[in-house]
């Protein structure tokens, strides 16, 4: 850069800055439909092939359901979009634009994934609200956090999602003093509270009771559309619950795509059968 | 002179007694003639420059067993005599106040006036003729190590009577060794006198030797008025050698980098075990290690005659004193604590300050110093700018040997097998009926005897005072750091190379900061690779 | 206010800082108005004491602040305390001037003894006050930046942490053993003469330490608590609990240990400058990992993550210290390490959690 750029940049009122410009731009272009692309993706570990030439692509809007038997390697796909783990080969962008594998996870999840564990993991020592308040959708630099307070709006929010997830009378209390189930609902809350794109829930009704697991099949269905959810999940009820209405289910055995389809073409799949039955 | 009584005794037993007698009396003959070489020579040597030749002649002659003690005494200019009765005094420092010994009794005699005792000086003939004796009794010697040690005296001193026993003796001279070093002392004293051609011939025998005499011979030829052939190719031959110091010099580095990093591996193994096979945070490591270096100074106080066999008693005592006091942290303490390790990093450092006062009330603050055994002490010599140090090859060999035997339990006996059984997966290991209470118990004590162990070792090495733990368990734990947790592997090698790396960084940069550069090295590299040189991959390591 | 609101629900705060503000009153008084010999009279021995306490409390308010809030063991604390101290060592060498024994106008006495000829560049601007103090805070921040940066970067954590912290600690006290360094070697930094102009031996000089050390530990806990009361407060609880859950909810968790670990070790610097020109001496001894190890018994045994529980932890340790080491130094080492293993067996939240609990039930 010349020092006459310079002065020109300095002279030029309507000059931007890129350090002015907001960090994490939440433009994510969607142009072809698909928010998710995963691609050629494999990793292992000590030469153990956890995803093996993975392919997969989430539909901006759509739930999706993600079924397996244990070491398929539906936790390990999660890890690597949200960016826990680094696959050997392969790609996986977000949107057109956004590469997931040049990110960390704070990264990924400020640019709109979201991620629910598998053990429901709440703050425990902080109450519901303060829970819910930490995920809120803010800026997330040192000094903000230090100054900033709710203001209406971000309250209003929090309100909301309390109703929404059922505890608004449990607000105040501590974290670690709810049941499991609640605490599953208060972590799909957080997420809520992230306003993603993108949600990922792993295994989401795991120790809850059949109420519980319909509202929570609602709550799920209701989100998609405005975003979009992968559920990875063992309970077949509870898929076949979510997946009505020729929603996709994917089916993952040793680390690749076993079979793709609706919930019925995917259980008369031959190869599925035999996967989940034996040989 | 005998007493001999005729008694009343059944005959085989007299024979015997006869027998006995006559030995003596035999072996009483030779040494009173040997008394009376003695006491002429002595009688001799007091007297005038000739007659003292004449002494020195005697002694030659006559093979007296002291003759070589006594010619030394004589170049070193030791030998006095009382001016009184002119006996002949070994006198170190002719002070007053200092001792006098009795050439010939060993009695000691205290100087009271430095005037009463004189010399026995020597001319030049007799330097020579003292000179050429001792070479010659040196390579008369029966012990081919005697005979090379006789001439590796004579290189670069060689005159002209020695240089003739030398050219003498070099055909008989049945052992190769022996005979290289005398054509290497015929070839310095070729370098000093020869013409050109005589010279280079001796350069290139020369060549490659690494007998400090022979460094300095050529050195001191390149300084002379030599032809610049010769220069040059003695500048070429000293560059060989240097080269070959250097070598050598290198491989002293690596000993003892070695023989370092095999104390930091005794003492970070016992910790790999804690540690790095259980998770347990055991601050009070490096008191176990004290407690094994104490336990080696009580039993050579409980066997002060036996300093040789007591190490070796030392060894399983260690192990079963640090391996019951760590049992006894475990049970007391630390399963109280498991998947809490900062908290359990708190309470063992409690009990470091406990153990480390319990020793310092009972054995007092001061170091106490533990012996070193003599087939411990002494040296294998290499060649004359190499050789190893016994007491570092026993702790390198020792490591090993502790190395290997942690393997051995880990990997081959059933007790190794429910160690890992538990420590890869507690709850399943449970469900298979493996008792892992015991099990916890067990592998402490184990972790904990082997630090025990090192203990003895440290003993032969620094002091054994309350802080000795205190110094090592920052260094374990680096140890094993670097090594990668839950890896023995790891950490030998990480022992090993950092032992090396502290004394390759030594010598230009100081012990203590190498030692820093070293911590500072650590450091950074955990920052790379936090789980260490070779970390423990995989499902079960992330978490 | 948010000061006011910080400590609204902080009842140890209130109490905190109400005796610390009744020290400040009530202690020079007794010390220079009641005679000497009379029941109230506090000796400026005392005084200094007590100084050098309120100065360690600072240091564990600190600690408290990283251990009880964030989750990070440090072992290595005094390090930064010891900087601190070092910086105010040197102003206050370079204060003594041509009284020293060897009368040179500008070498401090140990440079005369080991032959230098001239100040090394590190000691220059140290016979300005400002400039100190500025180095008091920088030093400990910027070697907490530093170090911080590449630990927490590579997420470096738990135990590991532990470790390094404490190396990086006992690395330095090798470091600063050596004469060549240029810190005094061995004996350290002492004999100072005054300070900003004040003689250090005069009573008033005392007290205005004593005042000055219960400013700092005043303000020092209001930080922390302003902190800590603030959603970074709130994210420093959630990334001590469930880090990967932090992290996956977009916080940079590093960015918020590196923060809170660079302000926690320049509140262990200002400590460490408060102490020094009380004891009179700062030496390698202050690096030692076992420094550090204490600092974090008095914070477990205070109570963690309540930042006043920091404070009555040192003072108690400090006070049973300055007793048993006079009365029984036999004892001291086994009463010390016997309150290790009783404290994190038995007590896990420490005397303050004692008290709320009781508090709780009545």
């Amino acid at each position: 850069m010349t020092v006459a750029s310079v002065f020109e940049q300095i002279l030029d009122r309507e000059h931007v800055y890129p350090f002015m410009q907001r960090a994490q731009s939440h433009h994510i272009d969607v142009s072809h439909q698909v928010l998710l692309y995963l691609e050629g993706i494999s990793v292992s570990f000590d030469g153990f092939k956890a995803i093996n030439d993975l392919n997969l692509y989430i539909n901006d809007g759509e739930l999706r359901c993600i079924i397996g038997p244990n070491g398929a390697g539906k936790t390990t796909m999660m890890d690597i979009i949200t960016g826990k783990t680094r696959p050997d080969t392969g790609s996986a962008w977000f949107g057109q634009t956004i590469n997931l594998l040049d990110m960390d996870e704070p990264a990924i999840a400020q640019a709109g994934i979201g991620r629910k564990f598998q053990k429901p993991t709440v703050f425990e020592f902080l109450t519901v609200a303060e829970n819910l308040e930490l995920a809120m959708e803010d800026d997330r630099t040192l000094w903000t956090i230090l100054r900033s307070k709710l203001d209406a709006e971000q309250r209003d929010h929090l309100d909301q999602v309390l109703g929404m997830i059922g505890l608004a009378d449990q607000r105040l209390q501590r974290a670690g003093s709810l049941s499991h189930g609640q605490k599953q609902w208060l972590e799909i809350g957080m997420l809520l509270m992230q306003r993603p794109r993108l949600l990922l829930v792993d295994e989401p009704v795991a120790g809850m009771t059949h109420q519980e697991m319909d509202r929570t099949a609602e709550l799920l269905i209701s989100l998609a559309g405005q975003h979009s959810v992968v559920v990875v999940e063992h309970d077949m009820d509870f898929v076949r619950n979510l997946a009505a209405g020729d929603r996709t289910v994917t089916v993952l055995h040793q680390g690749s795509v076993l079979a793709e389809g609706t919930m019925d073409e995917v259980q008369n799949n031959d190869k599925v059968v035999e996967v989940y039955l034996g040989e | 002179m005998p007493m001999f009584k005729p008694l009343a005794r059944p005959l085989p037993f007299f024979a015997l007694w006869m027998l006995i007698t006559l030995m003596l009396g035999l072996s009483l003959q030779a040494r009173a003639a040997e008394d009376e070489t003695l006491a002429q020579a002595g009688a001799l040597l007091v007297q005038k420059f000739d007659q003292r030749a004449d002494a020195v002649a005697l002694l030659v002659e006559r093979d007296h067993p002291r003759t070589q003690e006594i010619l030394r005494l004589l170049q070193d200019g030791e030998l006095y005599y009382r001016k009184d009765d002119d006996r002949l005094f070994v006198i170190k420092s002719a002070e007053t106040g200092a001792e006098a010994l009795d050439l010939l009794d060993g009695s000691a005699v205290t100087i009271e006036k430095k005037r009463d005792f004189k010399k026995v000086t020597l001319n030049n003939q007799m330097r020579n003729q003292i000179s050429q004796a001792l070479a010659e009794i040196g390579l008369k010697a029966e012990d081919p190590k005697r005979r090379a040690a006789a001439v590796r005296e004579l290189l670069g001193a060689l005159n002209e009577d020695t240089v003739s026993v030398l050219r003498n003796r070099i055909g008989n001279e049945p052992v190769a060794e022996v005979r290289e070093l005398m054509v290497l002392a015929l070839a310095i004293q070729d370098l000093e006198k020869g013409d050109e051609a005589t010279r280079l011939q001796a350069i290139e025998q020369l060549d490659g030797s690494l007998e400090p005499p022979v460094r300095n011979a050529l050195t001191a030829l390149l300084g002379s008025d030599a032809a610049d052939q010769v220069k040059r190719q003695a500048q070429l031959a000293l560059n060989g050698i240097d080269e070959k110091i250097r070598y050598y010099g290198m491989l002293e580095t690596l000993y003892f980098g070695l023989s370092l990093g095999s104390v930091l591996v005794l003492a970070g193994i016992g910790l790999a075990i804690t540690f790095g096979v259980m998770g347990v945070i055991n601050m009070a490591h490096g008191e176990l290690i004290m407690l094994g270096a104490y336990t080696t100074y009580v039993i050579q106080q409980l066997m002060p005659n036996h300093i040789g066999a007591s190490i070796l008693v030392a060894i399983p005592a260690a192990f079963m004193v640090s391996a019951l006091v760590g049992i006894a942290i475990e049970r007391g303490v630390i399963r109280f604590l498991y998947g809490r390790p900062l908290e359990t990093l708190l309470a063992t450092f409690g009990i470091s300050l406990v153990l480390q006062q319990a020793v310092r009330s009972i054995f007092s603050p001061l170091n106490r110093s533990v012996a070193t055994p003599d087939w411990m002490s002494g040296l294998v010599e290499i060649n004359p700018v190499f050789s190893l140090t016994l007491s570092r090859l026993y702790i390198i060999l020792f490591c090993l040997l502790v190395f290997v035997a942690l393997v051995v339990v880990l990997k081959r006996t059933p007790l190794g097998l429910q160690v890992r059984a538990v420590s890869q997966n507690r709850a399943m290991a449970r469900a298979m009926g493996v008792r892992s209470k015991w099990v916890d118990a067990l592998t402490f004590g184990l972790g904990s005897g082997v630090a025990g162990v090192a203990g003895v070792a440290l003993s032969q090495l620094t002091n054994v005072g309350p802080n000795l733990g205190q110094s090592y368990i920052i260094d374990s734990f680096m140890v094993v750091v670097f090594g990668g947790v839950g890896n023995l592997w790891g950490t030998l090698v990480a022992g090993l190379s950092l032992g090396v790396a502290n004394k390759v960084l030594e010598p230009w940069a100081g012990a203590v900061l190498a030692k820093i550069l070293v911590l500072v090295f650590i450091i950074l590299f955990i920052q790379k690779r936090p789980r260490g040189l070779f970390p423990q991959r995989g499902r079960a390591a992330e978490g | 206010m948010f000061l006011m609101e910080a400590l609204k629900k902080d009842r140890g705060g209130q109490v905190l800082l109400g005796v610390l503000l009744v020290l400040v009153i009530a202690v020079p008084l007794l010390n220079l108005l009641v005679p000497e010999g009379h029941a109230l009279h506090v000796p400026t021995y005392t005084v200094t004491l007590m100084g050098k306490y309120l100065t360690l409390a600072l240091l564990a308010v600190a600690v408290d602040l990283v251990w009880g809030y964030l989750g990070i063991l440090t072992l290595g604390h005094a390090a930064f305390f010891a900087l601190g101290g070092y910086a105010m060592g040197m102003y206050l060498m370079r204060q003594i001037g041509d009284r020293g024994v060897y009368g040179n106008p500008l070498l401090p006495d140990f440079m005369v003894f080991l032959n230098w000829d001239e100040l090394p560049w590190f000691w220059l601007g140290f016979d300005q006050f400002w400039f100190a103090a500025l180095m008091v805070l920088l030093v400990p921040g910027l070697l907490a930046f530093v170090f911080g940066a590449l630990a927490f970067r590579s997420r470096v954590s738990g135990v590991y942490l532990s470790i390094i912290t404490q190396a990086l600690t006992y690395a330095l006290m090798l470091a600063f053993y050596r004469n060549e360094m240029g810190f005094g070697g061995n004996n350290g930094l002492t004999d100072f003469k005054d300070i900003l102009g004040f003689d250090l031996q005069a009573d008033a000089t005392r007290i205005g330490l004593f005042i000055a050390s219960a400013l700092a530990l005043a303000l020092g806990y209001l930080l922390c608590r302003v902190l800590m009361v603030s959603r970074l407060g709130r994210v420093c609880v959630a990334v001590r609990d469930a880090e990967s859950r932090a992290r996956f909810l977009g916080y940079r968790v590093e960015n918020v240990k590196l923060g809170v670990f660079t302000v926690s070790a320049m509140l262990a610097g200002v400590a460490g400058a408060l102490y020094v020109p009380q004891v009179g001496i700062i030496n390698p001894n202050e690096f030692s990992p076992l420094n550090s190890i204490e600092v974090v018994v008095w914070v477990a045994v205070g109570g963690r993550a309540t930042l006043y529980g920091a404070v009555v932890g040192a003072l108690v340790i400090n006070y049973a210290k300055s007793y048993f080491t006079a009365e029984l130094p036999e004892i001291w080492l086994f009463a010390l390490g016997g309150l290790f293993v009783l404290v994190t067996l038995l007590l896990p939240r420490g005397i303050t959690g004692l008290l709320r609990r009781k508090e709780a039930s009545a």
